[in-house]
């Protein structure tokens, strides 16, 4: 039998347009466009990709959930056995494009999925542990060694065949540990490598420790009477409205907000968008996450000398590591031209 | 020290009028063996019975699994401080084994659990003792007994099953003899001296309710870290006392046959130079893991050595002791080579270790203990199998009608043991 392949691209693989048409809405074409034609080649005659989705970067972005929806109704016509995303190189939005679309289309239609990613876009870090993303250069350059690569990746999912190491495959590592008989028992390796560790030769441990980024703590403020202090926090306290659309949870962004002259948060004038725990007590008296009302008064009895007039929130709610390190250092550059000397940071 | 081990081989094990080795076949006498743990007024009974490789059979809930060994030449006799005398220490001389046998020990230890070990089928692969000839002992205790005095009935009656079937083989001229030989530490050759001074720091599991090892018939929670001589561990010095997450939990089979040791010895005058063994426990409180984990390598630097293996035994809390142990002795300046296991979830996605450290740069891992394993059904059972849903690893429903069995492999016995006794690991994908 022949499976059926979707291949979903962006706005600018489609030849509608760059930038300036990003918005373009989510289309389903018959047959193949532009890329889908070397992915058509390197499929064969095991598959035949019956269908095109385009959708722009921007559209995508501002509508996640509903122009997964949308798509997914789209593609539910067409009956298709898998569906191949991208190649997405190192374009950030169209990578979360790809694996989020990757991420729905798996766990609702029950399908085989790949897609493919320079292994710094962002959108590696939040879908390698659920996707198969081949590995790809940083520009379009690679699509030539990409496509036979997701070709081959599709069809032993489709053919039930078991997939092998990420260096044999081309994917990115996924982090998932996965039980194998080597050929000598323990003991035995581990000799060995202690004895290549002793010579100073290369060995390869059989597990990488996870690496955890311990950050010390800044000495302590010598004089805090005339520190600037701001407020930080993770508890998704923002303006009434959300004015960021920071999201729920797994945040994209933090937001830097305005405190001057406020004295106290309100429930007419902040709230929280944090979905990982329950909002009421938060909502009630946004003070309670992010406390200003008591900063205040501690600012008028000179406990220390200034509270800065701008704050910073995010959703600490399975943000991954890698947006979480980004925010951090982006704030405290911030808070480090604007001279703060301390931060309260809380969370939820 | 020098220690010479006459390998009888077992290749079948049968029921027989006495119990004796002829032709590479032990033959076991019921009422011999009954008898002789008779004596023991902590059980009601004591059934033996014979499990083979390639057997649809299971044992459940299995204890601990022994070699049968005992002297032929030289001070004391094999487990000393329960078989063999403590007065004169084991590892010198000669010493016999009955290779491809063991005996396994199995009772309803109530309140807590022990291991899976299957003859034949998926289960099997995972094991080590699928391979084994096995005398299972069967145990049912007596109604008032309390669990510890329980535990140390069975433990004791195992060893005595081991030895006394080994001596039935002091006749039989061995397959094989194996010699193992150390030098006295400062009285090494010179060709030895340019060689890397290695050690082999060997954690024993002490967390205690039942998750103990004995060191000459002593509780290891109450040893300050010693050294031991290699050869000593292949007397039986080193006796498990463990019960739960058989996984890796080390048997005292698999502490006689110390895989490190024999790694070591055979690249020992060759790519190294083999000083000697450290053992340390993995007591639960802060203070004796920093105390021990500190003596421990104290202990190395005195050795001058300039490279460890170290072994976990268990896995969560000794974790901590694993990787003080490490980054204490990398910061001593000698270089280590960790043996673990893994607790990286069912899926593979966690974290593997509760601990970790950069220093802990060369890991040998002997697999992840969360996957689900399913055993088919077998067609006799020794032992009780309804334990098998309390069994670490087993869950509600774990024991099907069909007598199937869905577990995660740390059931199993021996399936991710961390003295690296199989090819068993995992990888990163």
């Amino acid at each position: 039998m022949t499976y059926r392949v979707v291949h979903y691209i962006n706005q600018f693989f489609a030849g509608i347009g760059g930038e300036e048409r990003a918005d373009y809405p989510p289309e389903l074409r018959e047959g193949v466009v532009g890329p889908g034609q070397a992915l058509q080649a390197a499929l064969g005659e095991e598959a035949v990709v019956v269908a095109t989705l385009v959708c722009g970067d921007d559209y995508f972005a501002e509508h996640a959930e509903e122009a997964v929806d949308k798509i997914i109704g789209l593609l539910e016509s067409y009956r298709p056995d898998a569906l191949v995303a991208g190649p997405a190189f190192n374009a950030g939005r169209y990578g979360m494009a790809c694996g989020a679309l990757c991420d729905a289309v798996s766990k609702k239609l029950c399908i085989p999925v790949v897609t493919a990613m320079y292994p710094e876009n962002p959108a590696v870090e939040i879908y390698r542990k659920d996707l198969y993303i081949v590995e790809t250069s940083d520009s379009a350059r690679g699509m030539r060694d990409a496509i036979p690569k997701m070709a081959r990746l599709i069809l032993k999912q489709l053919n039930g065949e078991p997939l092998g190491r990420p260096e044999e495959e081309g994917y990115i590592e996924r982090g998932i540990r996965v039980n194998i008989f080597r050929d000598r028992i323990g003991a035995e390796r581990a000799v060995d490598m202690l004895i290549k560790k002793l010579k100073g030769e290369d060995f390869a441990t059989e597990y990488p420790m996870p690496s955890f980024d311990r950050v010390p703590p800044a000495p302590a403020i010598q004089n805090i009477r005339e520190a600037k202090i701001a407020l930080v926090t993770s508890g998704g306290i923002v303006p009434k409205g959300n004015p960021d659309r920071i999201e729920a949870s797994s945040a994209t962004k933090y937001g830097e907000y305005s405190i001057a002259g406020l004295e106290n948060l309100t429930p007419e004038t902040h709230e929280t968008v944090h979905g990982g725990y329950d909002p009421t007590y938060a909502n009630d008296d946004p003070d309670r996450v992010l406390p200003l009302d008591v900063a205040r008064e501690l600012e008028k009895e000179g406990a220390f000398g200034s509270l800065h007039d701008k704050y910073y929130a995010t959703v600490g709610n399975g943000t991954p590591v890698a947006y979480a390190k980004k925010f951090g250092e982006e704030i405290a550059k911030k808070l480090k031209e604007a001279d703060v000397d301390g931060v309260i940071l809380t969370s939820t | 020290m020098r220690l010479e081990l006459h390998k009888v081989k077992i290749n079948d094990i049968k029921w027989g009028n006495t119990t004796k080795v002829e032709d590479k076949v032990l033959y076991i006498n019921q009422e011999e063996i009954s008898s002789l743990l008779s004596k023991d007024d902590r059980f009601e009974c004591v059934e033996v019975d014979l499990a083979r490789p390639g057997e649809k059979v299971r044992i459940v809930p299995v204890k601990d699994v022994i070699e049968p060994r005992c002297k032929i030449e030289g001070e004391g006799d094999v487990f000393p401080g329960f078989i063999g005398d403590v007065e004169g220490t084991v590892g010198e001389g000669k010493t016999l084994a009955l290779t491809g046998a063991a005996v396994v020990t199995c009772g309803k230890i109530m309140g807590f659990q022990e291991g899976i070990i299957d003859m034949s089928g998926p289960g099997a692969d995972y094991t080590p003792f699928s391979k084994t000839n096995n005398v299972v002992l069967v145990f049912t205790p007596r109604a008032d007994i309390e669990r510890h005095d329980y535990e140390a009935a069975c433990r004791v009656a195992g060893l005595k099953v081991a030895h006394f079937l080994a001596t039935k083989a002091k006749d039989v001229s061995p397959d094989e003899v194996s010699l193992y030989e150390l030098e006295e530490i400062t009285k090494r050759s010179k060709e030895l001296e340019k060689l890397p001074k290695v050690a082999y720091i060997y954690m024993l599991q002490s967390q205690g309710l039942l998750h103990d090892t004995y060191v000459y018939g002593v509780d290891a929670k109450k040893i300050l870290p010693t050294l031991i001589h290699p050869n000593e561990v292949f007397d039986g010095a080193i006796v498990s006392g463990n019960c739960v997450s058989a996984c890796d939990k080390n048997s005292t089979y698999v502490h006689q046959n110390n895989p490190v040791i024999e790694a070591l010895y055979k690249r020992h005058g060759e790519e190294i130079n083999f000083i000697g063994c450290i053992i340390t426990n993995e007591n639960v409180t802060l203070e004796d893991k920093k105390r021990n984990s500190s003596y421990t390598v104290k202990l190395a630097r005195m050795l001058g050595v300039d490279g460890v293996i170290i072994t976990e035994e268990g896995f969560g809390n000794p974790d901590t002791d694993l990787i003080m142990n490490c980054k204490k002795a990398e910061l001593a300046g000698i270089k280590t080579v960790l043996i673990t296991d893994e607790y990286a979830g069912r899926d593979g996605a966690s974290q593997s270790l509760a601990d970790a450290s950069p220093e802990a740069n060369a890991v040998v891992s002997v697999g992840n203990a969360n996957p689900i394993v399913k055993l088919p059904p077998m067609e006799r059972v020794i032992g009780f199998s309804e334990y098998v849903d309390i069994i670490a690893g087993g869950f509600s429903g774990s024991l099907k009608d069909d007598g199937s069995i869905e577990v995660e492999l740390q059931a199993i016995t021996g399936a991710t043991n961390e003295l690296g006794f199989t090819c068993f690991s995992a990888e990163t994908r």
